[in-house]
Protein backbone atom coordinates (compact mmCIF):
# COMPACT_ATOMS: atom_id res chain seq x y z
CA UNK A 1 0.00 0.00 0.00
CA UNK A 2 1.13 3.54 -0.72
CA UNK A 3 -0.31 6.63 0.95
CA UNK A 4 -1.29 9.13 -1.70
CA UNK A 5 -2.36 12.54 -0.43
CA UNK A 6 -4.76 15.03 -1.95
CA UNK A 7 -4.34 18.65 -0.91
CA UNK A 8 -7.69 19.29 0.80
CA UNK A 9 -7.79 23.05 1.30
CA UNK A 10 -10.38 23.90 -1.36
CA UNK A 11 -11.75 22.53 -4.62
CA UNK A 12 -12.40 19.05 -6.00
CA UNK A 13 -10.36 17.06 -3.50
CA UNK A 14 -13.16 14.62 -2.61
CA UNK A 15 -13.42 13.53 -6.25
CA UNK A 16 -9.70 12.72 -6.36
CA UNK A 17 -9.91 10.83 -3.05
CA UNK A 18 -12.85 8.85 -4.40
CA UNK A 19 -11.04 7.79 -7.57
CA UNK A 20 -7.92 6.86 -5.58
CA UNK A 21 -10.12 4.71 -3.33
CA UNK A 22 -11.13 2.66 -6.40
CA UNK A 23 -7.52 1.76 -7.18
CA UNK A 24 -5.60 -1.16 -5.73
CA UNK A 25 -2.61 -0.70 -3.45
CA UNK A 26 -3.56 2.92 -2.65
CA UNK A 27 -4.49 4.47 0.67
CA UNK A 28 -5.97 7.92 -0.12
CA UNK A 29 -5.28 10.65 2.48
CA UNK A 30 -6.51 14.20 2.94
CA UNK A 31 -3.66 16.68 3.31
CA UNK A 32 -4.41 19.77 5.35
CA UNK A 33 -1.39 20.08 7.65
CA UNK A 34 2.38 19.61 7.67
CA UNK A 35 1.80 16.45 9.72
CA UNK A 36 -0.41 15.00 6.96
CA UNK A 37 2.30 15.78 4.42
CA UNK A 38 4.87 13.68 6.26
CA UNK A 39 2.82 10.49 5.88
CA UNK A 40 2.41 10.47 2.10
CA UNK A 41 4.46 9.14 -0.82
CA UNK A 42 2.70 11.15 -3.55
CA UNK A 43 0.55 14.28 -3.68
CA UNK A 44 -2.29 15.47 -5.89
CA UNK A 45 -3.01 19.20 -6.13
CA UNK A 46 -6.69 19.32 -7.13
CA UNK A 47 -8.78 21.70 -9.22
CA UNK A 48 -10.28 24.70 -7.48
CA UNK A 49 -9.31 28.35 -7.37
CA UNK A 50 -5.52 28.67 -7.54
CA UNK A 51 -5.55 32.11 -5.86
CA UNK A 52 -7.52 30.69 -2.92
CA UNK A 53 -5.45 27.52 -2.57
CA UNK A 54 -2.15 29.41 -3.02
CA UNK A 55 -3.14 31.85 -0.31
CA UNK A 56 -4.13 29.12 2.13
CA UNK A 57 -0.86 27.26 1.45
CA UNK A 58 1.05 30.37 2.41
CA UNK A 59 -1.08 31.36 5.42
CA UNK A 60 -0.81 27.90 6.94
CA UNK A 61 2.93 27.53 6.21
CA UNK A 62 2.50 24.61 3.82
CA UNK A 63 4.30 26.11 0.81
CA UNK A 64 7.87 25.43 1.96
CA UNK A 65 7.27 21.88 3.28
CA UNK A 66 5.55 20.93 0.00
CA UNK A 67 8.38 22.40 -2.08
CA UNK A 68 10.83 20.50 0.11
CA UNK A 69 9.07 17.15 -0.44
CA UNK A 70 8.73 17.63 -4.20
CA UNK A 71 12.31 18.80 -4.79
CA UNK A 72 13.53 15.73 -2.94
CA UNK A 73 11.63 13.49 -5.33
CA UNK A 74 8.04 12.96 -4.12
CA UNK A 75 5.77 12.54 -7.16
CA UNK A 76 3.18 15.31 -7.53
CA UNK A 77 0.31 15.82 -9.95
CA UNK A 78 -1.51 19.12 -10.42
CA UNK A 79 -4.91 19.23 -12.16
CA UNK A 80 -6.07 22.61 -13.49
CA UNK A 81 -5.54 24.92 -10.47
CA UNK A 82 -2.87 22.42 -9.37
CA UNK A 83 -1.02 22.99 -12.65
CA UNK A 84 -1.02 26.73 -11.93
CA UNK A 85 0.33 26.10 -8.43
CA UNK A 86 3.28 24.13 -9.85
CA UNK A 87 4.25 26.58 -12.61
CA UNK A 88 7.36 28.76 -12.44
CA UNK A 89 5.55 31.41 -14.48
CA UNK A 90 1.93 32.55 -14.66
CA UNK A 91 1.45 34.58 -17.85
CA UNK A 92 0.40 38.23 -17.21
CA UNK A 93 0.72 37.85 -13.43
CA UNK A 94 3.57 39.00 -11.22
CA UNK A 95 3.31 36.14 -8.74
CA UNK A 96 3.54 32.38 -8.70
CA UNK A 97 2.99 29.74 -6.02
CA UNK A 98 5.22 26.67 -5.62
CA UNK A 99 7.51 27.67 -8.54
CA UNK A 100 8.61 24.14 -9.37
CA UNK A 101 7.88 23.27 -13.01
CA UNK A 102 9.56 24.93 -15.97
CA UNK A 103 6.29 25.89 -17.58
CA UNK A 104 4.54 29.20 -18.30
CA UNK A 105 0.81 28.77 -17.69
CA UNK A 106 -2.03 31.03 -18.81
CA UNK A 107 -4.96 31.10 -16.37
CA UNK A 108 -8.56 30.92 -17.67
CA UNK A 109 -6.92 30.58 -21.08
CA UNK A 110 -10.13 29.49 -22.80
CA UNK A 111 -12.30 32.23 -21.24
CA UNK A 112 -15.30 32.24 -18.89
CA UNK A 113 -17.52 29.29 -17.95
CA UNK A 114 -19.36 29.63 -21.30
CA UNK A 115 -16.12 28.41 -22.92
CA UNK A 116 -15.73 25.32 -20.68
CA UNK A 117 -15.89 22.08 -22.70
CA UNK A 118 -15.57 18.27 -22.85
CA UNK A 119 -13.58 16.25 -25.33
CA UNK A 120 -11.69 12.95 -25.57
CA UNK A 121 -8.31 12.01 -27.00
CA UNK A 122 -5.56 9.41 -27.09
CA UNK A 123 -2.60 10.00 -24.80
CA UNK A 124 -0.52 6.87 -25.56
CA UNK A 125 1.81 7.36 -22.62
CA UNK A 126 -1.15 7.07 -20.23
CA UNK A 127 -3.61 4.69 -21.88
CA UNK A 128 -4.23 2.90 -25.17
CA UNK A 129 -7.88 3.93 -24.99
CA UNK A 130 -9.35 7.37 -25.58
CA UNK A 131 -9.40 9.44 -22.39
CA UNK A 132 -12.34 11.78 -21.63
CA UNK A 133 -11.07 15.29 -20.88
CA UNK A 134 -13.03 17.94 -18.93
CA UNK A 135 -11.90 21.57 -19.17
CA UNK A 136 -13.43 23.99 -16.62
CA UNK A 137 -12.21 27.58 -17.00
CA UNK A 138 -8.99 25.78 -17.79
CA UNK A 139 -5.41 26.99 -18.12
CA UNK A 140 -3.02 25.94 -20.88
CA UNK A 141 0.75 25.79 -21.02
CA UNK A 142 2.23 28.49 -23.21
CA UNK A 143 5.94 27.64 -22.96
CA UNK A 144 7.96 24.73 -21.59
CA UNK A 145 11.59 24.36 -20.54
CA UNK A 146 13.94 21.92 -22.29
CA UNK A 147 13.55 19.29 -19.55
CA UNK A 148 9.74 19.23 -19.73
CA UNK A 149 8.04 16.52 -21.72
CA UNK A 150 4.84 17.51 -23.53
CA UNK A 151 2.36 14.62 -23.13
CA UNK A 152 -0.62 16.07 -24.97
CA UNK A 153 -1.69 19.04 -27.04
CA UNK A 154 -5.15 20.09 -28.16
CA UNK A 155 -5.53 22.53 -31.07
CA UNK A 156 -1.82 23.33 -30.75
CA UNK A 157 -2.15 24.17 -27.05
CA UNK A 158 -0.21 22.17 -24.48
CA UNK A 159 -2.58 20.53 -21.98
CA UNK A 160 -0.47 17.84 -20.25
CA UNK A 161 3.19 17.89 -19.25
CA UNK A 162 5.67 15.92 -17.18
CA UNK A 163 8.98 16.98 -15.70
CA UNK A 164 10.62 14.09 -13.82
CA UNK A 165 8.44 13.50 -10.71
CA UNK A 166 6.01 16.30 -11.59
CA UNK A 167 2.88 15.85 -13.69
CA UNK A 168 0.44 18.61 -14.65
CA UNK A 169 -2.81 18.61 -16.63
CA UNK A 170 -5.14 21.44 -17.72
CA UNK A 171 -8.11 19.12 -17.41
CA UNK A 172 -9.85 17.19 -14.62
CA UNK A 173 -9.62 13.36 -14.75
CA UNK A 174 -11.21 13.38 -11.26
CA UNK A 175 -14.52 14.53 -12.79
CA UNK A 176 -14.80 11.49 -15.09
CA UNK A 177 -15.23 7.75 -14.53
CA UNK A 178 -11.95 7.06 -16.30
CA UNK A 179 -9.20 5.78 -14.01
CA UNK A 180 -6.29 5.84 -16.43
CA UNK A 181 -4.66 9.12 -15.40
CA UNK A 182 -4.90 8.25 -11.72
CA UNK A 183 -3.47 4.78 -12.46
CA UNK A 184 -0.61 6.44 -14.33
CA UNK A 185 0.15 8.68 -11.35
CA UNK A 186 -0.14 5.80 -8.87
CA UNK A 187 2.44 3.94 -10.96
CA UNK A 188 4.76 6.95 -10.75
CA UNK A 189 4.40 6.86 -6.95
CA UNK A 190 4.91 3.11 -6.65
CA UNK A 191 7.91 3.13 -9.01
CA UNK A 192 9.45 5.90 -6.95
CA UNK A 193 8.78 4.04 -3.67
CA UNK A 194 10.37 0.86 -5.13
CA UNK A 195 13.43 2.73 -6.33
CA UNK A 196 14.36 3.83 -2.80
CA UNK B 1 -27.14 20.14 -23.69
CA UNK B 2 -26.49 17.33 -21.25
CA UNK B 3 -22.73 17.84 -21.65
CA UNK B 4 -23.19 21.53 -20.92
CA UNK B 5 -25.18 20.79 -17.74
CA UNK B 6 -22.43 18.44 -16.55
CA UNK B 7 -19.79 21.13 -17.20
CA UNK B 8 -21.86 23.63 -15.25
CA UNK B 9 -22.23 21.26 -12.30
CA UNK B 10 -18.47 20.68 -12.55
CA UNK B 11 -17.69 24.38 -12.13
CA UNK B 12 -19.63 24.26 -8.85
CA UNK B 13 -17.41 21.31 -7.83
CA UNK B 14 -14.39 23.60 -8.25
CA UNK B 15 -15.93 26.15 -5.86
CA UNK B 16 -16.34 23.61 -3.05
CA UNK B 17 -14.74 24.39 0.28
CA UNK B 18 -14.66 28.03 -0.74
CA UNK B 19 -16.30 31.35 0.07
CA UNK B 20 -18.28 33.38 -2.47
CA UNK B 21 -18.45 37.05 -1.48
CA UNK B 22 -20.93 39.80 -2.38
CA UNK B 23 -19.16 42.85 -3.85
CA UNK B 24 -20.60 46.13 -5.11
CA UNK B 25 -17.62 47.56 -7.03
CA UNK B 26 -14.22 46.67 -8.51
CA UNK B 27 -12.35 47.70 -5.37
CA UNK B 28 -14.35 45.37 -3.15
CA UNK B 29 -13.92 42.61 -5.74
CA UNK B 30 -10.14 42.98 -5.52
CA UNK B 31 -10.27 42.86 -1.72
CA UNK B 32 -12.38 39.69 -1.91
CA UNK B 33 -10.01 38.01 -4.37
CA UNK B 34 -7.01 38.98 -2.28
CA UNK B 35 -8.66 37.57 0.81
CA UNK B 36 -9.06 34.20 -0.95
CA UNK B 37 -12.66 34.22 -2.23
CA UNK B 38 -13.34 31.47 -4.80
CA UNK B 39 -15.82 33.71 -6.65
CA UNK B 40 -17.51 37.07 -6.28
CA UNK B 41 -21.19 37.96 -6.56
CA UNK B 42 -21.54 41.32 -8.31
CA UNK B 43 -24.51 43.37 -7.11
CA UNK B 44 -25.37 47.03 -6.65
CA UNK B 45 -26.54 46.85 -3.06
CA UNK B 46 -25.79 44.16 -0.50
CA UNK B 47 -28.91 42.53 1.00
CA UNK B 48 -28.67 44.56 4.24
CA UNK B 49 -29.00 47.78 2.20
CA UNK B 50 -31.77 46.38 0.00
CA UNK B 51 -33.62 45.53 3.20
CA UNK B 52 -33.06 48.99 4.67
CA UNK B 53 -33.82 51.03 1.54
CA UNK B 54 -36.78 48.99 0.32
CA UNK B 55 -38.25 49.49 -3.17
CA UNK B 56 -37.79 47.12 -6.11
CA UNK B 57 -34.38 45.45 -6.28
CA UNK B 58 -33.31 44.54 -9.83
CA UNK B 59 -30.39 43.07 -11.78
CA UNK B 60 -27.25 45.26 -11.50
CA UNK B 61 -26.04 47.69 -14.16
CA UNK B 62 -24.03 45.74 -16.79
CA UNK B 63 -21.35 48.44 -16.63
CA UNK B 64 -20.69 47.68 -12.98
CA UNK B 65 -20.69 43.92 -13.64
CA UNK B 66 -18.17 44.39 -16.48
CA UNK B 67 -15.92 46.51 -14.25
CA UNK B 68 -15.93 43.77 -11.62
CA UNK B 69 -15.30 41.11 -14.25
CA UNK B 70 -12.21 42.92 -15.49
CA UNK B 71 -10.93 43.55 -11.94
CA UNK B 72 -10.63 39.86 -10.95
CA UNK B 73 -9.52 36.50 -12.36
CA UNK B 74 -11.82 34.37 -10.17
CA UNK B 75 -15.36 33.48 -11.39
CA UNK B 76 -17.95 36.26 -11.37
CA UNK B 77 -21.59 35.66 -10.50
CA UNK B 78 -24.52 38.07 -10.69
CA UNK B 79 -28.16 38.01 -9.61
CA UNK B 80 -31.30 37.94 -11.75
CA UNK B 81 -34.80 38.35 -10.33
CA UNK B 82 -36.84 35.17 -9.85
CA UNK B 83 -38.58 34.45 -13.17
CA UNK B 84 -36.88 37.31 -15.03
CA UNK B 85 -35.45 35.34 -17.92
CA UNK B 86 -34.51 38.48 -19.85
CA UNK B 87 -32.25 39.66 -17.04
CA UNK B 88 -30.72 36.19 -17.25
CA UNK B 89 -30.27 36.54 -21.03
CA UNK B 90 -28.48 39.85 -20.45
CA UNK B 91 -26.20 38.37 -17.79
CA UNK B 92 -25.37 35.46 -20.10
CA UNK B 93 -24.52 37.93 -22.87
CA UNK B 94 -22.07 39.65 -20.49
CA UNK B 95 -20.07 36.42 -20.38
CA UNK B 96 -20.03 36.04 -16.60
CA UNK B 97 -19.63 32.59 -15.02
CA UNK B 98 -22.77 31.97 -12.94
CA UNK B 99 -26.26 33.45 -12.43
CA UNK B 100 -27.98 33.48 -9.04
CA UNK B 101 -31.76 33.47 -9.57
CA UNK B 102 -32.22 35.16 -6.25
CA UNK B 103 -34.94 35.91 -3.74
CA UNK B 104 -32.81 38.84 -2.56
CA UNK B 105 -34.04 40.74 -5.63
CA UNK B 106 -37.74 41.50 -6.03
CA UNK B 107 -39.39 38.59 -7.90
CA UNK B 108 -40.45 39.37 -11.48
CA UNK B 109 -42.84 36.43 -11.68
CA UNK B 110 -45.09 35.35 -8.82
CA UNK B 111 -45.68 31.85 -10.21
CA UNK B 112 -42.74 30.60 -12.25
CA UNK B 113 -38.98 30.44 -12.08
CA UNK B 114 -36.63 30.76 -15.08
CA UNK B 115 -36.37 27.70 -17.35
CA UNK B 116 -32.69 27.36 -16.67
CA UNK B 117 -32.21 24.53 -19.17
CA UNK B 118 -32.66 27.13 -21.91
CA UNK B 119 -29.33 28.67 -21.01
CA UNK B 120 -25.70 27.79 -21.58
CA UNK B 121 -24.63 29.60 -18.39
CA UNK B 122 -25.03 27.82 -15.02
CA UNK B 123 -27.52 28.91 -12.34
CA UNK B 124 -27.50 28.71 -8.56
CA UNK B 125 -30.83 28.92 -6.72
CA UNK B 126 -31.91 29.20 -3.09
CA UNK B 127 -33.90 26.54 -1.24
CA UNK B 128 -35.42 26.13 2.22
CA UNK B 129 -36.11 22.42 1.94
CA UNK B 130 -35.44 19.40 -0.25
CA UNK B 131 -38.59 19.77 -2.35
CA UNK B 132 -37.68 23.33 -3.27
CA UNK B 133 -34.07 22.32 -4.04
CA UNK B 134 -35.23 19.50 -6.33
CA UNK B 135 -37.75 21.75 -8.13
CA UNK B 136 -34.93 24.19 -8.91
CA UNK B 137 -32.63 21.34 -10.02
CA UNK B 138 -35.50 20.04 -12.15
CA UNK B 139 -35.61 23.46 -13.84
CA UNK B 140 -31.88 23.21 -14.53
CA UNK B 141 -30.07 24.75 -11.53
CA UNK B 142 -26.46 23.45 -11.42
CA UNK B 143 -25.92 24.46 -7.78
CA UNK B 144 -28.11 24.97 -4.71
CA UNK B 145 -27.69 27.22 -1.69
CA UNK B 146 -29.80 27.64 1.41
CA UNK B 147 -31.87 30.80 1.37
CA UNK B 148 -31.25 31.64 5.00
CA UNK B 149 -32.46 35.17 5.61
CA UNK B 150 -30.20 37.50 3.65
CA UNK B 151 -29.09 40.84 5.03
CA UNK B 152 -29.80 39.97 8.66
CA UNK B 153 -26.41 38.80 9.90
CA UNK B 154 -28.44 36.12 11.67
CA UNK B 155 -27.50 32.54 10.77
CA UNK B 156 -30.55 30.87 12.31
CA UNK B 157 -32.54 30.57 9.06
CA UNK B 158 -29.58 29.15 7.09
CA UNK B 159 -29.12 26.57 9.87
CA UNK B 160 -32.80 25.68 9.72
CA UNK B 161 -32.74 25.29 5.93
CA UNK B 162 -29.56 23.21 5.92
CA UNK B 163 -30.82 20.97 8.73
CA UNK B 164 -34.15 20.57 6.96
CA UNK B 165 -32.53 19.58 3.65
CA UNK B 166 -30.13 17.14 5.35
CA UNK B 167 -32.90 15.57 7.45
CA UNK B 168 -35.11 15.12 4.39
CA UNK B 169 -32.24 13.50 2.47
CA UNK B 170 -31.62 11.08 5.37
CA UNK B 171 -35.32 10.27 5.47
CA UNK B 172 -35.52 9.56 1.72
CA UNK B 173 -32.49 7.29 1.94
CA UNK B 174 -34.36 5.03 4.33
CA UNK B 175 -37.66 4.85 2.46
CA UNK B 176 -38.54 1.67 0.57
CA UNK B 177 -38.82 2.20 -3.17
CA UNK B 178 -42.64 2.02 -3.23
CA UNK B 179 -42.90 5.03 -0.89
CA UNK B 180 -40.82 7.33 -3.08
CA UNK B 181 -43.64 8.39 -5.40
CA UNK B 182 -45.77 9.56 -2.49
CA UNK B 183 -42.73 11.30 -1.02
CA UNK B 184 -42.24 13.07 -4.36
CA UNK B 185 -45.89 14.10 -4.38
CA UNK B 186 -45.74 15.39 -0.83
CA UNK B 187 -42.61 17.46 -1.28
CA UNK B 188 -43.60 18.69 -4.73
CA UNK B 189 -40.41 17.38 -6.30
CA UNK B 190 -39.71 15.58 -9.60
CA UNK B 191 -39.91 11.80 -9.03
CA UNK B 192 -36.67 10.98 -10.90
CA UNK B 193 -34.71 13.36 -8.72
CA UNK B 194 -36.32 11.96 -5.56
CA UNK B 195 -35.19 8.47 -6.62
CA UNK B 196 -31.68 9.77 -7.36
CA UNK B 197 -31.37 11.42 -3.92
CA UNK B 198 -32.72 8.28 -2.22
CA UNK B 199 -30.07 6.19 -4.01
CA UNK B 200 -27.10 8.55 -3.60
CA UNK B 201 -27.92 9.97 -0.16
CA UNK B 202 -27.00 13.44 -1.38
CA UNK B 203 -28.16 16.19 -3.71
CA UNK B 204 -27.16 15.70 -7.35
CA UNK B 205 -25.52 19.16 -7.33
CA UNK B 206 -23.23 21.07 -4.97
CA UNK B 207 -24.98 22.58 -1.93
CA UNK B 208 -23.71 25.81 -0.32
CA UNK B 209 -24.92 27.81 2.68
CA UNK B 210 -26.15 31.39 2.33
CA UNK B 211 -28.21 33.99 4.13
CA UNK B 212 -27.07 35.52 7.41
CA UNK B 213 -23.49 34.26 7.68
CA UNK B 214 -21.49 36.97 9.49
CA UNK B 215 -18.60 35.35 11.37
CA UNK B 216 -15.92 32.66 10.83
CA UNK B 217 -17.80 30.55 13.39
CA UNK B 218 -21.01 30.90 11.36
CA UNK B 219 -19.19 29.66 8.25
CA UNK B 220 -17.66 26.69 10.11
CA UNK B 221 -21.05 25.87 11.66
CA UNK B 222 -22.63 25.64 8.22
CA UNK B 223 -19.74 23.46 6.97
CA UNK B 224 -20.07 21.11 9.95
CA UNK B 225 -23.78 20.84 9.21
CA UNK B 226 -22.91 19.49 5.76
CA UNK B 227 -22.65 22.57 3.57
CA UNK B 228 -20.03 22.33 0.79
CA UNK B 229 -19.05 26.01 0.87
CA UNK B 230 -20.53 29.38 1.85
CA UNK B 231 -21.86 32.59 0.39
CA UNK B 232 -21.25 35.70 2.48
CA UNK B 233 -23.30 38.71 1.49
CA UNK B 234 -23.56 41.71 3.75
CA UNK B 235 -21.44 40.01 6.43
CA UNK B 236 -18.11 41.17 5.00
CA UNK B 237 -18.47 44.67 3.64
CA UNK B 238 -20.94 45.72 6.36
CA UNK B 239 -18.44 44.84 9.08
CA UNK B 240 -15.79 47.08 10.68
CA UNK B 241 -12.80 45.42 8.99
CA UNK B 242 -13.89 43.71 5.75
CA UNK B 243 -10.45 42.57 4.64
CA UNK B 244 -9.57 40.88 7.90
CA UNK B 245 -13.02 39.33 8.29
CA UNK B 246 -13.00 38.06 4.70
CA UNK B 247 -9.64 36.32 5.23
CA UNK B 248 -10.83 34.84 8.51
CA UNK B 249 -14.00 33.43 6.96
CA UNK B 250 -11.97 31.84 4.13
CA UNK B 251 -9.70 30.12 6.65
CA UNK B 252 -12.62 29.03 8.81
CA UNK B 253 -14.34 27.45 5.80
CA UNK B 254 -11.26 25.34 5.02
CA UNK B 255 -10.44 24.39 8.62
CA UNK B 256 -14.07 24.15 9.76
CA UNK B 257 -13.25 21.07 11.84
CA UNK B 258 -10.28 22.54 13.69
CA UNK B 259 -11.37 24.58 16.76
CA UNK B 260 -7.80 25.82 17.48
CA UNK B 261 -7.57 27.43 14.06
CA UNK B 262 -11.13 28.74 14.37
CA UNK B 263 -10.24 30.39 17.69
CA UNK B 264 -7.16 31.95 16.18
CA UNK B 265 -8.86 33.40 13.09
CA UNK B 266 -11.87 34.67 15.08
CA UNK B 267 -9.68 36.92 17.21
CA UNK B 268 -9.82 40.72 16.99
CA UNK B 269 -11.90 41.06 13.82
CA UNK B 270 -13.60 44.29 14.92
CA UNK B 271 -17.33 44.65 14.99
CA UNK B 272 -19.47 42.23 12.95
CA UNK B 273 -22.37 43.60 10.91
CA UNK B 274 -25.39 44.71 12.89
CA UNK B 275 -27.74 41.74 13.26
CA UNK B 276 -31.51 41.47 13.01
CA UNK B 277 -33.74 39.20 15.07
CA UNK B 278 -35.91 37.29 12.56
CA UNK B 279 -39.10 37.64 14.66
CA UNK B 280 -38.71 41.44 14.51
CA UNK B 281 -38.93 41.46 10.71
CA UNK B 282 -42.38 42.13 9.19
CA UNK B 283 -43.72 39.00 7.49
CA UNK B 284 -43.87 40.64 4.04
CA UNK B 285 -40.17 41.51 4.33
CA UNK B 286 -39.03 37.91 4.81
CA UNK B 287 -37.00 37.24 1.64
CA UNK B 288 -36.91 33.45 2.05
CA UNK B 289 -40.65 33.24 1.35
CA UNK B 290 -40.04 34.41 -2.21
CA UNK B 291 -39.88 31.55 -4.74
CA UNK B 292 -42.33 28.82 -5.56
Amino acid sequence: MVNIGVLALQGSFREHLHILSLLERVNPCEVKTVGDLEKISGLILPGGESTTIGKLLKDFDLTEPIIQRITTGMPVWGTCAGMILLAKEIVDEDYCHLELMDIAVRRNAYGSQLESFNTAMNIPQVSDKKIPLVFIRAPWVERVGANVQVMATLNNRIIAVQQQNMLATSFHPELTQDLSFHSYFVKMVIDKANSI
Amino acid sequence: MNGRYELNKNLAQMLKGGVIMDVTNAKEAEIAQKAGAVAVMALERVPADIRKQGGVARMSDPKMIKEIKSAVTIPVMAKARIGHFVEAQILEALGIDYIDESEVLTPADDMYHIDKRNFKIPFVCGARNLGEALRRIGEGAAMIRTKGEAGTGNVVEAVRHMRTIMAEIRKLKNLPREELMTAAKEMGAPYDLVVKVAEDGKLPVVNFAAGGIATPADAALMMQLGSEGVFVGSGIFKSANPEKRAKAIVKATTYFNNPEILAEVSEDLGEAMYGLEISQIAQEQILANRGW
